[in-house]
């Protein structure tokens, strides 16, 4: 099977001192991946990441509202970030920067999010087969222990690839 | 004041979506491809996917609803998003259907698709809790 090179080169680590096992390095990758497209409209940005794990922050805006009375942010943009950070996950996870693609993702919304408040996710890929990657995490305003939702997903290699 | 209930909302509207027809039982919607929907190059963004899905989902609901002359506040328990093939730089439909409306949930399905009607390019399922307006 041919291999199917990644859409957009993503720099290796160079000098971070975070993950330095991974070939991945989220925090290098961000401006690229993020300024962009979906993710830039919605001004995702890079906070932290772990060698399974990765968090992003989704910054309030009032027009991604999900009702025009109160200041809430939609679940849509929600959705987005996590989508990302657990695509992250996987990539620091797998030490590489391959095409992946969201089987599926499941988002119980435990609470709504403050009034104004930026959104943080946290993914984690917690297993990595040779076909599939299982990503869980969770959606915060501030306090990680008390989410505004909780996320799991399942993701897999584009084209035949190997995870 | 238009019948129909206000079934867009503020992130619907700025994504782009649209209402593309209201002659069935719930309203179809519309997401063009468009820069801010896009994830890779070329491909619709899981996260625009789930948007229109979503807000295609509480359309159905909304409009159940105000057949029904029932007038709730929604707030969403849980969605379950199935990406089943990449949806390209194409429009996207979507269009919900409430499975159930009990009194204080609703439990709803929605297909998104593009150029084939027949052949979904994602799927979800969605748990909605709804209260009395404040």
């Amino acid at each position: 099977m041919k291999e199917v090179e990644p859409t957009v080169t993503i720099p290796r680590n160079q000098g971070s001192s975070r993950a330095a096992t991974s070939g991945f390095d989220p925090a290098a990758a961000a401006p690229l991946l993020l300024s962009q497209n979906h993710g830039g409209w919605l001004g995702l940005r890079y906070r932290d990441h772990g060698e399974d794990w990765a968090e992003l922050e989704l910054p309030w805006r009032a027009d991604l509202i999900g009702e025009a009375s109160r200041d809430v942010l939609a679940s849509g943009p929600i959705v987005s970030l996590m989508d990302m950070a657990s695509g992250m996950s996987v990539w620091v996870k797998m030490g590489e920067f391959r095409a992946i693609a969201t089987l599926d993702l499941r988002v119980d919304y435990v609470r709504p999010s403050r009034e104004g408040a930026n959104v943080i996710g946290r993914a984690e890929c917690y297993r990595l087969t040779n076909s599939a990657a299982f990503v869980r995490g969770i959606a915060h305003d501030g306090d990680a222990n008390d989410p505004v939702a909780h996320i799991a997903g399942c993701f897999m290699a584009i084209m035949g690839q190997r995870l | 004041m238009s019948d129909t209930p206000d079934i867009l909302t503020p992130y619907a509207r700025s994504l782009g979506i649209e209402i593309a027809d209201e002659s069935g039982d719930a309203p179809t919607l519309l997401l063009p491809f468009s820069k801010i929907a896009e994830g890779r190059p070329g491909v619709l963004h899981g996260g625009a996917t789930s948007g229109l899905l979503e807000t295609a989902g509480y359309a159905a609901l909304r409009v159940a609803l105000d057949r029904l002359e029932r007038d709730h506040r929604l707030k969403p328990i849980n969605v379950t998003v199935q990406f089943l093939s990449a949806a390209k730089k194409q429009p996207t439909y979507a269009l919900g259907r409430v499975t159930r409306a009990g009194r204080r949930n609703a439990n709803i399905v929605v297909e998104a698709w593009q150029d084939d009607r027949d052949r979904p390019v994602a799927t979800a399922v969605m748990n909605v809790l709804m209260t009395t307006p404040d």
